[in-house]
């Protein structure tokens, strides 16, 4: 788990995203026109504009779409944190959240390796979802 | 048809000496090249009725006004967005001349990118909002890691290589160590940039610009205007700015294996009514390596996925069968965000180039394909 990075703000587009978290849950914001899921959150369905928003629970089981090793610290803070995987997930229900790879050799992530959401509260209290391998990739 | 096409040409290019320390304010800087574009046109200060800024530049117009009299503007823009904003302040120079907004137009960059704020770094603060909320708490810092996704993905459905990326940066690098401005001369080999240490992983130290002090400036004159001027005419035949459809958080697009700027092509090409056949010399924006094999297959050089094996064998040097940056680049003279490009496309229109091409009579100056984007197509009298 990184620790030590900027907090994010919570906003009215974001609030129950959040609010999930602190509950251990994944939420992604679906249209409530058009039916399609969208991220990051946003005021409105990026698809066909709609306006209404529903927050729907994930299970989150993803597949890794793409990924860096980062090897050289970019902020303070994670100067005795690197290297780290950041990801980006895809999820079934077609968005793409960032993660990092959690207790996986950061030499052998690989498109498509299977990983599931778990949660982690960092110092200041904030719970936030992250990713470790799928318990069929564990190794 | 309303067009852009040579309704405005570039008489004059400036630009100071490139370091990693300038010891000077980005003021001081903006003025220097911003004089020198004027002068190389033959032109004074109180001539210049338009200025075009980076809208992330330091130095704004109240702070140019004052230095450099700029008593007589009768029209200013802003334009973004970082690295496309070296081609779009060209288009917007080249629209206001055309709607006849004004006649003499600077567009100017000019930053401390070394010695001052480094691009390369998160600043963020103690609180992040909107997108970085949903990137930097998961270690998505600075744009090698935004930009390295998208080099991944062209490896996973490409087959992509580290050593095709190597190409990009050892050319950069060739064509440098011919330029006596640019900062990055000494030699380097494909074995020199395998060498070099990963950043974040699949992109390397030498895959990464360089980051620097200095400033360009350009000036856009109206076409009544330019052939009485000191230098040859160098024509703004078309140009486009575009935006693809997500354009904040770019991660999140749908395909990043693929350029968006496609649009921007299409539009540019048009509006000079050339296509890539037609270009002898590209300027691509090139903040990371594998930007240049995406802006390839986007402006049509070749097809989709191929742009890695494209670029290999020499192909893209000055000497070679598309010459591709032959100043040298973001990668290894300096970074100015685009602006240089520019210049350097005047340049080898020009004929003064340090790694002249023969015969250039068209050139495209193109923007990273990840942000917004922006072209220009120049060709000379």
């Amino acid at each position: 788990m990184l620790s030590g990075l900027p907090s994010p703000e919570v906003d009215e587009d974001s609030r129950p995203f959040w609010e999930a978290c602190a509950n251990q849950e994944l939420v992604l914001p679906r249209c409530l026109s058009c039916g399609r899921f969208r991220w990051p959150p946003g005021p409105g369905c990026p698809h066909c504009q709609g306006r209404g928003t529903t927050w729907e629970r994930s299970r989150g089981l993803g597949q890794v779409y793409s990924w860096v090793v980062a090897r050289q610290a970019m902020h303070p803070a994670v100067a005795l944190q690197v290297p780290y995987v950041v990801a980006l997930i895809e999820l079934p229900e077609q968005v793409r959240i960032v993660g990092n790879i959690v207790g996986y050799s950061c030499d052998e992530v690989f498109a498509g390796l299977a990983v599931e959401v778990f949660f982690e509260t960092r110092p200041d209290g904030r719970t936030f979802p992250n990713f470790r391998a799928a318990a069929a990739e564990q190794r | 048809m309303r067009t852009l096409r040579d309704q405005a040409a570039v008489a004059g290019i400036g630009q100071t000496t490139y370091s990693k320390e300038s010891g000077r304010t980005v003021t001081a800087l903006a003025c220097e090249a911003i004089l020198g574009a004027i002068s190389d046109a033959g032109l004074r200060p109180c001539d210049v009725d338009g200025l075009v800024r980076f809208d992330s530049d330091p130095v704004g117009e109240a702070v140019l006004i004052g230095n450099l009299g700029l008593r007589n503007l009768r029209w200013m823009s802003n334009t973004g967005y970082g690295g496309s904003g070296g081609n779009a302040v060209i288009v917007h120079a080249a629209a206001a001349v055309a709607a006849g907004a004004a006649d003499v137009v600077i567009c100017y960059r000019a930053l401390n990118g070394r010695s001052g704020r480094r691009l390369s770094r998160s600043h963020a603060a103690e609180t992040v909002s909107g997108v970085e909320a949903f990137q930097i708490p998961w270690g998505m810092l600075a744009p090698v890691h935004q930009f390295g996704m998208f080099a991944r993905r062209h490896m996973i459905e490409f087959g992509t290589t580290s050593e095709q990326f190597g190409h990009v940066a050892v050319s950069a690098r060739r064509h440098a160590s011919m330029n006596p401005k640019a900062i990055m001369r000494q030699p380097m080999t494909l074995a020199d940039h395998q060498r070099s240490r990963m950043i974040a992983d699949p992109l390397r130290l030498l895959d990464c610009c360089i980051e620097s002090d200095g400033a360009c400036a350009v000036v856009v004159v109206a076409a009544d205007r330019a052939r009485d001027l000191r230098q040859p005419p160098v024509w703004i035949r078309g140009g486009s700015q575009g935006s693809g459809a997500r354009t904040e958080g770019i991660v999140f697009r749908e395909d990043l294996a693929a350029a968006e700027s496609v649009n921007t092509a299409r539009d540019a090409f048009r509006s000079a009514g050339l296509g890539p056949e037609e270009i002898d010399v590209v300027m691509i924006y090139d903040h990371f390596t594998p930007f240049v094999i995406l802006s390839l297959e986007a402006y049509g050089f070749c097809p989709r996925g191929e742009g890695g094996r494209f670029v290999e064998g020499g192909r893209i040097d000055f000497d070679g069968e598309l010459p591709v940056n032959p100043h040298g680049g973001n990668l290894s003279e300096a970074y100015l965000q685009g602006l240089s490009h520019v210049i350097e496309g005047v340049r080898q229109l020009r004929g003064t180039s340090s790694a002249q091409v023969p015969e250039v009579d068209v050139v495209l100056s193109c923007s990273s394909v990840a942000q917004l984007s922006a072209a220009v197509v120049l060709r000379r009298d």
